[in-house]
């Protein structure tokens, strides 16, 4: 692996952290990550930095019950693709909620959390994972 | 429809967990048996191609091509690797196709390889999720089946496509490799086994995946105007296509249809002049059952949804109207990454020349692969006639 | 007048009963939540530290605060269980609040009252003008020895307070600490757990500062016991805060509302923090509240709050201590220990 991930790491911490992607104002696009070209309107494209709400709802999802090392004290963990409410979709984990009691269509929202660690000894990765919105969360 | 390109000889190792063999043993197998199989002499040969997705992370080895023409003492002749994740096979037929149909090779090895047994089972799941979006995808947590498990998982949502279903590719194919002596398992398997084997990510289990498998497989490609110096059985390459598409799942319109598989079979179809009701026998990459259930539907065998119902009438039986993966798919004969793509071409061949014995589909004249890289960012298609 | 201008909080979901824990080291008597005062306590996931609470609790304060996190200048994070020993919490909370460049930012270590000395360096840099809102964070995932007695009580949490003079929810009149070099309760570098002098920890320690620093803050203020309306001390369990009330004269039901400890143990860094944040989701405005907080080590941070009338319009908005408290799934001890890794070979 890259040095202890560190650079891989880095430039992507804005994105992690805050859901920070972009959109394209020409075509009215949203996308996460962010986008070095809209692949819509390539070089007519004007993109410009845009933070997500963090809300969305589970478009599919699938419980891992096998996985590798880095993941192996999570199982077993609810993986899943959230559709955000700009539209756009990307795959993280689902948290707080018993995998059981999982749906497609599920209204979730953006947490801050561990992703992996590089061994005991290098960097920890954090970044978003997605909870039901419930009391806790703000809503309802 | 394109009569440039012929193919003169086949060869494949036995696929399984081979620890007497490493990257170099089982390549140079393959390449052989292809040149024997081919009666091409070896100064013939002027050019090689190999499909192989991550010999450095498997193995610690880059820069294949020069090892092959090495260890085949294959001259000075020029050579590459070429990586389409689990594509790389029909990328390397691809390549091959376009050099001699452009006319700048007249004679060309294919080879597509992987080691995989050599690293841990972890390291070798990292390795293949890698096919995915890693920094998107994997590095969140979402392992290769847990990304099949979302088509499978909507597929079932959206069509009503059931567990048995899900269960029958695997069935069918580890049936039809009881009769392919390189196979990696060679036993059929009840579906009562398969529905409760171990879950990997719900809704998939472990006897819907593809297996970590040794192997690799080759091709004597030529000329069509040179084919008949070496063989009285040439088989013809009618048409190569390759479409791409999103490489993260999520990006996907939508995740139930492959419209990578989609397009570019109706361009390898409209290429080569036919219509998929000319196709015999067909090889459909099946690295989870859900995803021989898709593109069954996405190559027109059955209608968005049906893939299931197809299934479960026999259709795609070897006795049926459109048998697929009558080798034991990736499921039974194995998938090392690179050497898949070559693998069916290899099967297709056996299959046009009468050669494939207890699996045979009689009288099959016209034969396509279909060659997809991780969730189908990738599709290779290619269409064989003899 | 500087003042707290938003406050929020993070609990974790999972709980453990103490009587679940006694059980495992032999004692089936199911007293030892009365003994303690501490009926069951929270547990983070083994997705979550330090960091990840500390996000979250300032999270709920900006947006209780309704203030632009650009305007954050100073941002502490104290803590003793730090997800590094050496990277600041506070770079990765102020990058996830979404804070500009153009601030300061540190961790502390002051065992339990680490987060309140950040209040008190916050009220700093705001009264002197440097900075016009300072964010202090107290946040801990306390790791108990297995089988020694604060391992019923060491518990996770966190609170975070943002600090600024435009308008706040509940103005901080006073601060004054007491500090000595006492050592009732240690950890070393290296070591996973921290080691303690058993009943030393009591008198000479937890009692003899927050007595003293309650004292020097009624002399400091000219008040006594009688004008404050609530009590908040340090709750290492839910016994120690209650006698010091008793000590000084404070009416039990005065400090009532702040013993959340019952149902969630010991937050360490977050506890005086959590146990005001509870206040001050259900105080009205023009109450008074004395706080008291207690680090090993051994120190003592006073303040005197009085809560104004901006506080009502943020109520509602924001999760309370008690909806964090109500959420939750219990776990057994097994899963308890794998996800506190306390099961040396999942390394």
């Amino acid at each position: 692996m890259a040095e202890q991930g560190v650079a891989q790491v880095w430039r992507r911490i804005r994105a992690m952290y805050r859901i920070e992607g972009n959109m394209c104002e020409t075509c009215n696009t949203y996308y996460f990550p962010p986008r070095p070209v809209c692949p819509t309107c390539r070089r007519k494209g004007k993109l410009e930095l845009y933070t997500f709400k963090g809300l969305g709802k589970i478009y599919t999802f699938s419980i891992v019950r096998q996985a590798p090392e880095d993941f192996k004290r999570q199982i077993p963990y609810v993986i899943a693709q959230v559709e955000l409410d700009e539209g756009t979709r990307l795959t993280a984990q689902i948290v707080n909620v018993d995998p059981e009691d999982v749906k497609i269509g599920m209204r979730v929202r953006a947490c801050f959390r561990k992703i992996k660690e590089f061994g005991s000894g290098g960097i920890i990765v954090y970044g978003y994972k997605f909870e039901p919105v419930m009391k806790v969360t703000g809503h309802e | 429809m394109s009569n440039n390109v012929a193919i003169a000889g086949v060869g494949i190792s036995k696929f399984g967990e081979l620890w007497d063999k490493n990257l170099r043993d089982i390549t140079l197998e393959a390449g052989m048996y292809a040149i024997f199989d081919a009666g091409v002499p070896g100064a013939d040969i002027d050019g090689m191609v190999i499909g192989n997705m991550s010999a450095g992370r498997f193995t610690g080895q880059e820069h294949l091509g020069a090892l092959a023409v090495d260890m085949g003492g294959l001259g000075d002749i020029p050579a590459y690797s070429v990586e389409a994740a689990c594509a790389s096979g029909g990328a390397a037929v691809r390549q091959a196709y376009m050099a001699i149909k452009s006319g700048e090779h007249d004679v060309m090895l294919v080879l597509g390889s992987e080691k995989m047994s050599d690293v841990n089972q972890t390291e070798a799941m990292n390795t293949i999720s890698v096919a995915s979006d890693w920094e998107w995808e994997g590095m969140f947590g979402a392992t290769f089946p847990a990304l099949y498990a979302f088509m499978a998982r909507r597929h079932m949502m959206e069509y009503g496509t059931t567990e048995e279903q899900l269960a029958l590719p695997t069935v069918k194919n580890h049936a039809n490799a009881v009769h392919n002596e390189i196979a990696q398992f060679q036993r059929a398997v009840p579906i009562e086994v398969v529905m409760k084997s171990g879950l990997l990510a719900d809704p998939l289990r472990i006897l819907h995946s593809a297996p970590i498998t040794d192997g690799a497989a080759g091709l004597v490609i030529c000329r069509a105007d040179l084919v008949k110096k070496y063989t009285d059985t040439p088989i013809y390459i009618e048409s190569s296509e390759q479409r791409s598409d999103t490489l993260a799942l999520h990006d996907r319109k939508s995740i139930t249809t492959l419209d990578a598989v989609v397009s570019s079979t109706k361009a390898a179809l409209h290429e080569a002049g036919l219509e998929l009701k000319d196709i015999d026998v067909l090889e459909l990459h099946d690295s989870f059952s859900i995803g021989e259930i898709i593109i069954t539907e996405d190559v027109g065998i059955a209608k968005k949804g049906e893939g299931g119902k197809a299934l479960e009438e026999g259709i795609t039986e070897i006795g049926g109207k459109f048998p697929v993966n009558t080798s034991g798919g990736l499921k039974a004969r194995g998938h090392p990454v690179g050497a898949t793509g070559v693998a069916q071409i290899v099967e297709l061949c056996l299959q046009l020349r009468g050669e494939a014995d207890k699996r045979q589909v009689d009288g099959a004249e016209k034969g396509l692969a279909v060659n997809i890289g991780g969730t189908g960012a990738t599709s290779i298609v290619h269409i064989l006639g003899r | 007048m500087v003042g707290i201008v938003g406050y929020g909080v993070y609990v974790p979901r999972y709980r453990i009963k103490t009587t679940d824990i006694a059980e495992v080291w032999g004692d089936f008597s199911g007293s030892i939540g009365k003994g303690l005062g501490v009926f069951e306590k929270s547990v983070p996931g083994p997705d979550e530290d330090v960091a990840t609470i500390s996000v979250e609790a300032a999270r709920n304060a900006v947006k209780r605060a309704q203030i632009d996190p650009r305007d954050i200048e100073a941002v502490y994070v104290g803590s003793e269980s730090h997800p590094y020993a050496v990277k600041p919490t506070g770079t990765m909370v102020a990058e996830a609040i979404g804070c500009t460049h153009d601030m300061t930012c540190a961790d502390l270590e002051f065992a339990c009252k680490a987060g309140t000395a950040g209040i008190q360096m916050c009220m700093g840099l705001v009264k002197s003008k440097m900075i016009k809102i300072g964010l202090a964070i107290g946040s801990d995932t306390a790791q108990g020895r297995p089988g020694d007695a604060l391992e019923y009580s060491a518990a996770a949490g966190g609170a975070a307070y943002l600090i600024g003079s435009k308008n706040p929810l509940a103005t901080i009149e006073e601060t004054v600490s007491f500090t000595t070099d006492t050592p009732d309760f240690w950890r070393r570098e290296g070591e996973d757990y921290p080691s303690h002098g058993a009943r030393f920890t009591g008198e000479p320690a937890y009692f003899r500062h927050v007595e003293a620093g309650a004292k020097s803050l009624l002399k400091k203020t000219k008040t006594t016991i009688d004008d404050y309306d609530y009590f908040v001390f340090h709750s290492p369990n839910g016994k120690f805060p209650v006698a010091m009330g008793a000590q000084l004269g404070v009416p039990k039901e005065k400090l009532e509302d702040s013993l959340v400890v019952r149902q969630i143990g010991n937050t360490y860094s977050g506890s005086a923090m959590m146990a005001l944040a509870r206040v001050l989701d259900l105080a009205k405005p023009g109450s008074k509240i004395f706080v008291v907080a207690y680090g090993s080590g051994a120190g003592s941070d006073a303040f005197s709050i009085t809560v104004e009338d901006a506080i009502e319009d943020r109520r509602g908005e924001v999760p309370t201590v008690d909806d964090y408290v109500e959420r939750k799934t219990y776990v057994d001890y097994a899963t308890y220990a794998k996800f506190r890794r306390k099961i040396k070979a999942l390394g």
